[in-house]
């Protein structure tokens, strides 16, 4: 993975020392509440409903063992023993003191971690396709495109000050597995009919109250090019965005008053410019920069003997429990021999993406002994040992097992994505978390959730909609009616690459309803699916609301 | 307007430009600064050889499409109406970009002490700073960072620059 040169290094530092001072400029009174605010999200650090959260990178979900066990360190340390993987792969701690952030940042530089620009209205933390390097789908490795365009993105001095927040992810696979259609930039690497590297670039997706699927306004772009023209798509969006309206400030909202085509000609000509001047070609990734970059992200050095090896699937037949782990949560890898092995954060009893710190250290134990000492954050709020020969894979599942990671639900109903809601975000208008463990404990039974198969069921406490809703298979949005929690429920959305957006299933559901109402859409497809081979979402867009609304509001169509 | 403290140069500087109000005559001789819409409605009177007229542009302002002649003034002044506004962050890269040469100040709300070095990065040479900053400790702030990951200023060593010229 990516490692930090002393420039890298002396930048992170340098920011640790520039927040210290006006953390203590803010408790000494010189700086203003209000800008302290400005400045400290951009430090990744919110003041939430009952204390500051802090919210810190993973840059495209990457993490290697010892900043794993540094994160445990800063759980136990300064927070209350656990933190909190987010659908952006990056990690929350919700009870940290705002007097010993200073402090929290510098313990993660000293591991090459920061939590710059994890929040704020500037460009976020990148994200990719968590199996980037090991899917077999992939066309390149988009890791070391996220590092550089991470890497320019970082204090960034014309784009710090954005009309809003703005989001960037990388997508390299036929499957997009980091929801890019749903970001600001969705780039999808690609190579054209000559058979160059280049991308697609998408803009304008986004989801909150707004949901959107981004367009593509660029085909393709030549592989060396990319700063350049995100540079022109940021100033068009810095110069044009709305600030009048927070909740139109978005790129999408831009894109949308002036119309995709309106939109991608002002890129163009804003770009022409960026090239036509030095800046082009300063912006332009030389093949060295790209060489240097990608042995960042070389193969481990993987065993052609482990393809041999015949204990993984004697395991698998003489442990049923293990065939459940084998079936449900582990992938194939590209590499004869070697597996991807999900950890499951979505166990019966916890918030999804709740993980404690000795669960912290156990897995980063794993990663090291079993997983070349790396393991990614998915955007489901999962975690990924990326590496694992075949013959340890029955040793991690053990493992896992003994701190409660194992369970088997990887893409299934419980596999939920989920945002802290009402019980730690300010910003939320109903609980989620209570909902998750309800639907939990109605689907418990194990047989049942495979007969169900791949459901994405995504839930958020309010319209920000940070648990993405609005594109699962089944969305959950919490509201407030009245200072009661009621629950709207849409169908249909995915953010793969045949994203779409949910559709309302009508009336919401009270806290009391809502367990049952999945229930009841969940009956609804078993009972109209042709086989079990068709999914949740085929077969809602072949049967379509009708007959799920039946059986959600049944005295409504009655009546 | 005038009365703030100017950092420009590197150092503490008075401000040796008028801010007469629309209604207020143009004075005879001297600097000046006016608004983008004075500037257009008055650009004959104001042209003149005996006076030295900046122009201050609001923050909406077209760079791409602004006239040559305000290309050509002294001063040009970009404001910055709240803390978290960051349009003239762009403009200013526009104006270096169409090849404006003169002096290029920051006025208003986010003209403090954590944004200078960005100011300065974008292209501002002059800032007119918020009634409650220390200058002095404003004079430091180029050295919040001493390296940059974008090719935007000469004055700031880039990362990749360094990289290239110390790989093996």
């Amino acid at each position: 993975m990516y490692q930090y040169d002393q420039y890298d290094q002396r930048l992170v530092d340098q920011r640790v020392a520039q927040f210290r001072d006006q953390t203590r400029r803010f408790l000494d009174g010189q700086l203003p509440e209000e800008e302290y605010r400005a400045l400290r999200l951009r430090n990744g650090l919110y003041i939430q409903r009952f204390a500051p959260m802090l919210r810190i990178a993973i840059p495209y979900g990457l993490l290697a063992s010892r900043q794993l066990r540094m994160l445990a360190h800063i759980a136990r340390t300064y927070d209350k023993g656990y933190g909190h993987f987010t659908t952006r792969q990056n990690m929350q701690f919700n009870w940290p003191r705002l007097e010993d952030v200073p402090d929290i940042l510098a313990d993660l530089a000293s591991v090459q971690m920061h939590a710059i620009q994890t929040s704020g209205n500037c460009i976020r933390n990148i994200t990719a396709d968590h199996l980037a390097g090991v899917a077999a789908d992939e066309l390149v490795d988009p890791r070391p495109y996220c590092e550089l365009t991470r890497q320019w993105a970082t204090f960034h001095p014309e784009f710090n000050w954005l009309p809003r927040k703005f989001k960037i992810a990388f997508s390299s696979s036929t499957t997009d597995r980091a929801a890019t259609r749903v970001h600001d930039i969705g780039v999808h690497i690609v190579r054209n009919a000559a058979g160059e590297l280049g991308y697609t670039i998408y803009v304008g997706g986004g989801l909150g109250r707004m949901p959107m699927i981004g367009h593509a306004i660029r085909e393709f772009l030549p592989q060396a090019q990319l700063l350049s023209y995100l540079d022109a798509v940021l100033r068009v969006y810095n110069r044009l965005g709305r600030r009048d309206n927070m909740h139109r400030a978005r790129i999408k909202i831009l894109v949308k008053d002036l119309g995709p085509q309106r939109f991608a000609e002002l890129v163009e000509a804003e770009w022409a410019q960026v090239r036509a001047t030095a800046d082009g070609a300063a912006l332009d990734f030389g093949d060295a920069d790209l060489q240097r970059m990608a042995t960042h992200f070389d193969a481990p050095a993987y065993r052609t003997e482990a393809a041999a090896d015949r204990r993984y699937e004697s395991a698998i037949a003489g442990d049923s429990a293990f065939a459940a782990f084998a079936r449900r949560n582990v992938r194939e890898h590209r590499v004869p021999g070697y597996k991807i092995v999900f950890v499951s954060l979505k166990g019966p009893g916890i918030a999804p993406g709740d993980i404690t710190a000795e669960q912290m250290d156990r897995v980063a134990e794993l990663a090291d002994r079993y997983s070349f000492g790396e393991l990614r954050a998915t955007h489901d709020q999962n975690l990924v040992l990326a590496d694992v020969a075949q013959e340890d894979v029955h040793a991690v599942w053990s493992a896992l097992r003994e701190i409660g990671l194992a369970t088997p639900n990887i893409g299934l109903l419980t596999d939920m994505i989920c945002c802290p809601g009402l019980d730690f975000c300010a910003l939320a208008n109903a609980g989620s978390i209570g909902v998750a463990q309800d639907i939990n404990d109605r689907f418990d039974s194990l047989d049942h959730l495979y007969d169900i198969g791949e459901i994405k069921l995504k839930m958020s406490g309010c319209m920000n909609g940070c648990g993405h809703h609005t594109v699962g298979h089944i969305g959950i949005l919490g509201v407030d009616k009245k200072g009661e929690e009621w629950y709207q429920v849409t169908l249909g959305g995915s953010a793969e690459n045949d994203a779409t957006l949910g559709d309302r299933t009508g009336p919401s559901f009270s806290r009391d309803e809502i367990a049952d109402a999945v229930q009841r859409i969940v009956e609804v497809y078993l009972e109209q699916r042709r086989d079990e081979d068709e999914s949740f979402l085929a077969c809602y867009r072949r049967i379509g609301m009708a007959p799920f609304k039946a059986h959600l509001y049944p005295t409504e169509v009655a009546a | 307007m005038s009365a703030a403290t100017l950092i420009r140069n590197g150092r503490i500087e008075a401000d040796d430009y008028q801010w007469p109000d629309d209604a207020d005559p143009i004075p005879g001789r001297g600097r000046i600064v006016v608004g983008l819409d004075r500037w257009r409605a008055e650009a004959d009177a104001l042209n003149r050889n005996d006076l030295q007229v900046g122009v201050a542009l609001p923050n909406t302002a077209d760079i791409e499409s602004l006239e040559h002649g305000v290309l050509e003034r002294p001063l040009l002044v970009l404001c910055f109406p709240g803390f978290a506004d960051g349009r003239a962050y762009s403009q200013a890269r526009l104006l270096r970009r169409r090849g404006y040469h003169g002096e290029l100040r920051a006025s208003g709300d986010a003209v403090v002490l954590d944004q200078l070095q960005s100011m300065m990065r974008c292209g501002f040479d002059s800032f007119a700073l918020r009634a409650d900053q220390d200058p002095q400790r404003c004079l430091d702030a180029h050295r919040a960072f001493d390296l940059a990951y974008q090719p935007l200023d000469a004055a700031t060593p880039l990362v990749s620059r360094l990289r290239r010229s110390t790989a093996p």
